[in-house]
Order: structure tokens, then sequence, then C-alpha cells
């Protein structure tokens, strides 16, 4: 055992981490409420617009992120029983997941866009209100999700570096927990963007 | 030697099975809304989506073996966001 001793609050930082998952679901609510509401003033447009949308790729996404959510949780098992193979595995299937979730996302925006639907497209505002609105939301709140994805790639390529170099172990797991539960509220939030989005029509 | 992390090592196996559970519940939510249900459809999806996001809270974000301070602060949180929500909607339905 080495002499120096950095002083270290897990707990602290489990707490920390919770809060701002705390933040980052008010701001989703927030736009939740916005999609609500707005549903309900233009109900015939966002059943017509929600039906534009591809219901097998919203489901195959949902399944990937679940089952990366999976991944990374048993990630948090195998670095506890000093599993350094299978910890790094996971990680990296996390992240292959993860790519997959946003290769999907990248062919589902450009078909869209290759329709002439994009934020301010002069299709869209002929089609009215109601479907710039419904497609507004789509882009904006499937887009803050998908940035939270790349922050969580990078956060996730930080800890399986880590991981790697021996710097994050059994002794220090805890931003391999934290990262895990970030990856989990980008799962949670888009439990609810599933639904909303593509199955209520 | 120092205690620094909770000692509680949940098995592969419970993550297993949690992520069979979320999948079918996926499945389930899309063939519900295949039948057409009106009103009772949104609340069937919202209804899973809320399971859903509690399997992943108590498991997958290991809340079930986290301390009691945590546990009543996610609650509360989430019952603080899910009221909001509701009386938005309960204002609009009513006016």
């Amino acid at each position: 055992m080495s002499t120096m001793h950095l002083h270290r609050d897990d707990e602290a930082s489990k707490l920390g981490m919770w809060l701002f998952i705390f933040t980052e679901l008010l701001l989703f609510a927030g736009l939740f409420i916005v999609y609500g509401v707005y549903r309900y003033l233009n109900p015939v447009a966002f059943h017509l617009a929600a039906e534009e949308l591809s219901v097998t790729v919203g489901t195959v996404n949902t399944i990937i992120l679940l089952v990366s959510s999976a991944t990374i949780a048993m990630a948090t098992t195998a670095i506890r029983l000093k599993n350094k193979q299978l910890t790094i595995l996971l990680l990296l299937a996390t992240l292959f997941l993860a790519f997959m979730f946003m290769t999907n996302k990248y062919f589902e925006w450009k078909g869209k866009f290759e329709h002439g639907i994009f934020p301010g497209s002069e299709d869209l505002l002929r089609l009215g209100h109601g479907d710039t609105l419904f497609f507004s939301l789509y882009f904006f709140m499937t887009g803050l999700h998908a940035l939270h994805i790349i922050v969580g790639f990078v956060l996730i390529s930080i800890v399986c570096y880590r991981v790697n170099n021996n710097s994050l172990t059994a002794n220090n797991p805890v931003l391999l927990d934290n990262s895990g539960l970030y990856w989990h509220l980008v799962d949670l939030i888009w439990i609810f963007l599933f639904p909303l989005f593509y199955l209520i029509t | 030697m120092n205690k620094h992390s909770d000692n509680h090592i949940v098995p592969y196996r419970l993550y297993i099975q949690v992520l069979a559970g979320l999948i079918v519940m996926t499945i389930l939510s899309v063939a519900i809304t295949k039948i057409n249900l009106d009103t009772l459809t949104v609340f069937a999806a919202i209804l899973l989506a809320s399971i859903k996001s509690a399997l992943v809270l108590t498991f997958f974000m290991h809340l079930k073996f986290d301390n009691k301070l945590l546990q009543i602060l996610v609650i509360s949180v989430f019952v603080l966001v899910a009221l909001v929500l509701f009386i938005t909607f309960l204002d609009y339905n009513f006016r």
C-alpha cells in the first residue's frame, strides 16, 4: 500500500451524478410537456405525421439501447469481480451498440431529409402548422437525445481506456458506475420518446 | 483496507433477466398499439414505459441496493416530475 492517500468519497460522487440526472430529467420533462400540449391542440396532424415514422426502426433502436444498458450494467459487476477482460469486452459491446443506434438514426434522418422533411423545409411548411410542430419536436427531441448518446460514447471510451491501463479497477469503479448511470438515463429518456413519437399514432 | 465502494455485487443473471423483461415489454407495447383502443392505447403505452423505467431505475441504476437517502430522493423527484406533467394535462383537459 502506498503511503499517499487521496481523499475520495464515492457516495458523494454518486449523489452528484444523480443531481445532474435530475436536471436532465427536468429538461426532458419540459419538452414532454411541450409535446403533450401541442399534440392536444393538433391531434389530427400529429396522428398523421407520427405515421410517417417507421415503427420497425424505432423498435430495433429501442432494443439496441436496452441491450447496451444491460452490457454496461454487467460491466459494473465484471470490474468488481476483477475480470478486466470481460469488463473491456462489455464496454466495447456497449460502444458498438451505441454506434449501431446512431447509424440507424442517421439513415432515419437521412430518409426524412430526402423526402424534404427537415426543420424549415418548404415541404413541411406546405403540410401545415401541426406537421411542422410534430417534426420540429421530433428533430429537436431525438436530436438532443442523440447528442447525449455521443457524450455517453465519449465517456464510455474514456472508461474503457482507463480500465485497459489499470487506472480504473475494482478499488475505484466510481467513474464506470457514474458513466453507467448516465447511459441508463439516456436509455430511460428513449423509453418515453419511443412510444410518444413512434407508437401513439 | 478502505471500503470505498459498496460491496454488493449484482449477479450477471439478474441483469439478463431484467433485460429479457424489458424486451418483452417493448414488443408488448408495439403489439398493443397495433390494436386500436383509442385513448386506452395512449394509457397502455405510457403505463408500459413507466414500468420499464421503474425496472431500469431499480436494477440497472442500482437503486435497490443503494442507501435510503438516495432512494427517497430519486422517488420524490420522479413523483414531482410526474405530478407536474399530470397537473398540466389536467389543466389542458378541463379548460
